[in-house]
Order: structure tokens, then sequence, then C-alpha cells
């Protein structure tokens, strides 16, 4: 029997640092929840909001996936393996941070905030050769799952060093549609963007979390026009 | 005092690391870089909590752990990761609860 959890917006763990304004689903920095520390391999889900002209420093990391998905807005990101590049809202970021990187990220628009997901995935090899990513990801598709990220090199969407996958959903209201793992043992976390669905009957809404496992497949109908990220991770690993 | 032991190769990530532990009231960090300087400190010094950091091999970690069973230690020893980031504290508030 599938168990699950909601995880409702208003439960999250909030920061307000100013230029910085976060959103953790699970225990992070100053929140500490350790009834919220991760789900599955799924370790991080923060929902950021950078002021016009602020941004992340350059700062380490090491032995993680770490996956950020613009909402709205840019990122510049610059890392200690050469890479500079902009990412914008319809393209993923990927970093394998492994034996350890370097990395500053920051919004260059003066004016405007940017918005986006960052997600920390653990790694299922640890001290692995740095790597970073990023490619533009289906924003017109709608009423279908949208794979923006697997363990694949050759597979849709950027890869990682983890039996993950992550779809990105755009649904008409009314549209149902059956989600099957990818492989046993996996659980899923889906992530309400926009809008509110059904995921095997349990309403979800806006910035709402809800991890399901201990089944093959659920099913997802969405009672609003919806957007969501679905992130299926091992639930051991 | 609580005394937390990294054990990390890559040391500009340990020093940060280090620098992030000790920003805490109670807490004291002490770096190894390599495995036989944790198994120096590890004689010289009682550590509630060790963190194995980027660089450390399994079988390092398991050497480890056997040296501290040989020392009869009480140190928990916990998989660090993202270098020090955001996830540290709650790595570390986890190991003292699990003690």
């Amino acid at each position: 029997m599938a168990q699950t959890v909601l995880h409702t917006a208003n439960t999250r763990g909030a920061a307000d640092h100013g230029w910085l304004k976060s959103f953790h689903s699970f225990s992070f920095a100053g929140y500490y929840n350790p009834d919220r520390i991760h789900f599955g391999a799924l370790r991080v889900l923060n929902d950021d909001f950078v002021t016009g002209g602020m941004g992340f420093g350059e700062h380490p990391h090491d032995n993680m996936e770490i996956i950020s998905i613009p909402l709205e807005g840019e990122l510049q990101h610059q890392d200690s393996l050469g890479n500079t590049a902009t990412i914008k809202a319809g393209e993923i970021q990927v970093m394998s941070a492994g034996t350890g990187v370097y990395h500053a990220e920051y919004n260059p628009d003066s004016e405007n905030p940017a918005k986006f997901l960052q997600i920390w995935v653990f790694p299922n090899k640890r001290n692995v050769e740095p790597r970073y990513d990023q490619i533009t990801i289906d924003k017109d598709t709608r009423n279908e799952f949208v794979q923006v990220l697997s363990p694949n090199a050759d597979d849709a969407g950027v890869w990682i060093y983890q039996d993950a996958w992550f779809n990105m959903a755009r649904f008409d209201a009314n549209t149902s549609k059956t989600y099957t793992f990818h492989k046993e043992g996996n659980g899923a976390y889906i992530f309400v963007l926009k809008g509110s669905i059904k995921i095997d009957g349990q309403d979800v809404n806006t910035r709402d979390g809800f991890g399901i496992w201990d089944t093959a497949k659920f099913e997802i109908s969405a009672s609003t026009e919806a957007e969501f990220l679905i992130m299926e991770v091992p639930m051991k690993f | 005092m609580t005394n937390i032991l990294i054990v990390c190769s890559n040391e500009p990530i340990a020093a940060t690391i280090a620098r992030l532990i000790n920003k805490m009231e109670d807490w004291h960090a002490t770096v190894a870089l390599s495995l036989n300087e944790a198994m120096e400190n590890c004689y010289a010094k009682a550590f509630e909590v060790i963190l194995i950091g980027s660089g450390i091999t399994q079988p390092q970690e398991d050497v480890l752990k056997l040296h501290l069973e040989k020392l009869k230690a009480n140190s928990t020893v916990v998989k660090h990761y993202g270098g020090g980031s955001g996830l540290l504290y709650a790595e570390i508030y986890q190991a003292l609860a699990d003690k």
C-alpha cells in the first residue's frame, strides 16, 4: 500500500536575508526540523527569491548533485571549473560537486528578482570529478510529463549521479495522467508551482510538496490549470 | 564543548566547514586532511562527531571506524555532504541526537 506525506506550503522553513528570501521544504541552514530532513535521496528543495543585482558569492560544495531550475528572471553562474553562463526560466542547470567545486550565482537584472528552485540530491557515488551542465527544457508541451533529468547521459534532460528522474508538467484543468515509477524502491516528491492538483485523491496546492512511495504508480489530476515538478528518487540510497 | 573532527582532503572546503562549526558557541572543529591525521587526532582527543568529507574513500572511513572501535571511542561518524553548506548544522544535530 502506498505511503504518503504532505508538506503544505505554510509549514516550510522560511529565511529572509534581505537580498534572499527562501522557503525550505527540508532542513537547511538555520531551519532544522528533525522530521523534515530529506525525502529519500532528495535532501534540499529551496524556493528562492533573489533581489535584483544580488546573489550568492563564491562558496564551495562537495559530494552533492545540485540542480537549479529558474522560474522567473535570470541567474549568472560562474564556477571554479571555468564555466560562465546565464540560466533563465525554461532552462535547468546541474552541477555534480564531487571532490569539490566553487561557484557563485547572482541575479544580473538590477531591477527584477530572480526566482528559482534549488534542489540537492545525494549522489550515488562520492568523490567524482566535478561537472556542470545546463540545457533548455521543453516549455510548450502540455498535459504530458516532460523529463528534465535522469541518471543517463543519453536520455532526455540533464543527468546526475543518482537513480533519479525529474519531470516538469503543465496540465490544463481536469487533465489526469498516471505516473509510473522508473525503478522499484523509488519514491516521488511532487512540488506544485502553480494551481491545484490531486494525487491519488489528495489535494495538493500551490507550493505544497507531496511525497509518495511503496507503490508502482500514482495518478495526478489537475483541479485547475497547474504546473508541477515530479522528483523521483531512491528511498534508500 | 562539543568536539567535531572534520576529515577532508580538500583543504579549502575543510577550512570552510571548520569556520562554520566554530561560529557555534559550544562547538569546536579540528581538521584532519588525511586518514593518518584523523587517526592521530583520535588518539589525542575525544570527538563527539566525526564528519567524513570529500576525498576520503569508503575503505579509509572503514579503517577509521575500526581504529575508533579499538580506542573504545564514543564518536559518531557521519558522511558530510555539500561542502560546508546548508546541510552542515543538520548533520551535526542529527549525529548528536543519535548518540
